[in-house]
């Protein structure tokens, strides 16, 4: 059974400016997810992080 | 630069804006950004008429998953009501029946924002108020959106409790439990819901029809209709007077929610007496406008009083 043909299509700019902004905007919410873990992260444990016994 | 799509074989232009994603804008309209705003400013009066303390921070983080949460119920809604929208002019411009976004896009965006909603407030606050975000999600995503939407008129007066909620669950986060005074704010919710919904859709009433969605006006008929507003909205006033009752609502509160309580009868009845023409279409859009002010009244009361130092009792 011969393989199908898959076809590459160029995206139009239009919507490589809307990928390119996709991007970016996925690139900021991981960003701010990792800033959220950490300031949770510092906020829960407040200053006892450093009275902890070593 | 190139891209593969899934069309194996096939000729002709490249697909049109839903093979290549829709802009961020549109992913964002997916969570119902009004409704996000809403369920914030619910959520915090909640956590402020709780007897308790939270660390700003954490309270700050709990609002924001809690918003998440509804914006992902909200996608969810959309994915699944994304016919009934095509259909309806109110939502035919939503993303995914205007072909912005795919159904399968809106779909595991809002289940991985769903999840990460409920992760984030249960590290943050408690499981406590994660599960009852939990069940908010699943409520309205499932229960209404799924279910109570296409096969009973009763569906925004059940479906109302996913809407009421996020003073329960801003309470949760700052207590670590539910209290009377959320309660009370998620029966006003609960009981504003009917009367403002259905004077949408004494209006909308040829909309719902032609989706099949079987809203009160459509079912029992306009009349019925605008009894039950009435009946709802002479329920509401002396309910939305509770808080003053308990003791968490002050004079301010106390005149706001008198004056409103009287405007949601006389404009319930204004709706009862025209039922016709251009006067019917006021009657119903006055209704409509006036639960929202009313309701944002009440709880901006209630903030001001908790958060500002206007609190003055009424009773003792």
């Amino acid at each position: 059974m011969p393989e199908p043909e898959i076809q590459y299509r160029p995206l139009t700019p239009e919507q490589e400016a809307r990928r390119r902004k996709r991007s970016i905007a996925i690139a900021l919410a991981l960003g701010a997810w990792v800033l959220l873990f950490f300031v949770l992260t510092i906020v829960k444990l407040g200053p006892q992080i450093l009275s902890r016994p070593l | 630069m190139t891209s593969l799509t899934n069309s194996i074989g096939r000729e002709g232009p490249a697909p049109a804006l839903s093979a290549a994603g829709g802009d961020v804008p549109d992913y964002f309209a997916l969570l119902k950004p009004r409704v996000m705003v809403l369920v914030i400013f619910t959520a915090l009066v909640g956590m402020v008429v709780s007897q308790g303390h939270v660390q700003p921070m954490i309270g700050a983080i709990s609002l924001l998953a809690i918003a998440v949460g509804a914006g992902a119920s909200g996608c969810l809604n959309m994915w699944w009501d994304a016919d009934i929208d095509a259909v309806m002019s109110r939502t035919a411009t939503r993303p995914i029946p205007s072909g912005r976004i795919t159904s399968e896009e809106a779909l595991g965006f809002g289940l991985f924002l769903s999840v990460a909603s409920v992760v984030v407030l249960g590290l943050a606050a408690n499981v406590l108020a994660a599960a009852l975000l939990a069940f908010t999600i699943v409520f309205y995503a499932v229960v209404y959106s799924m279910w109570l939407k296409r096969a009973t008129a009763q569906n925004i007066v059940i479906g109302g409790a996913a809407g009421a909620l996020p003073p329960v669950i801003g309470q949760a986060v700052v207590t670590g439990s539910v209290g009377i005074e959320s309660l009370i704010l998620f029966a006003i919710i609960f009981i504003w819901t009917p009367p403002h919904f259905w004077a949408l859709a004494l209006i909308k009433a040829d909309d719902y029809a032609r989706a099949g969605i079987p809203m009160m006006p459509n079912v029992a008929g306009p009349a019925s209709t605008r009894r039950q507003i009435v009946w709802y909205s002479l329920l509401l006033a002396p309910l939305g007077l509770a808080p003053v009752a308990l003791g968490f609502g002050g004079l301010l509160y106390a005149v706001i929610g008198v004056v409103g309580g009287l405007g949601m009868v006389a404009f319930s009845i204004r709706v009862l007496r025209n039922r016709e023409g251009e006067a019917e279409r006021r009657a119903a859009m006055g209704m409509f406008g006036f639960s929202i002010l009313y309701l944002s009244a009440l709880f901006s009361a209630l903030l001001a009083e908790q958060s500002f130092g206007l609190f003055r009792p009424v009773l003792g």
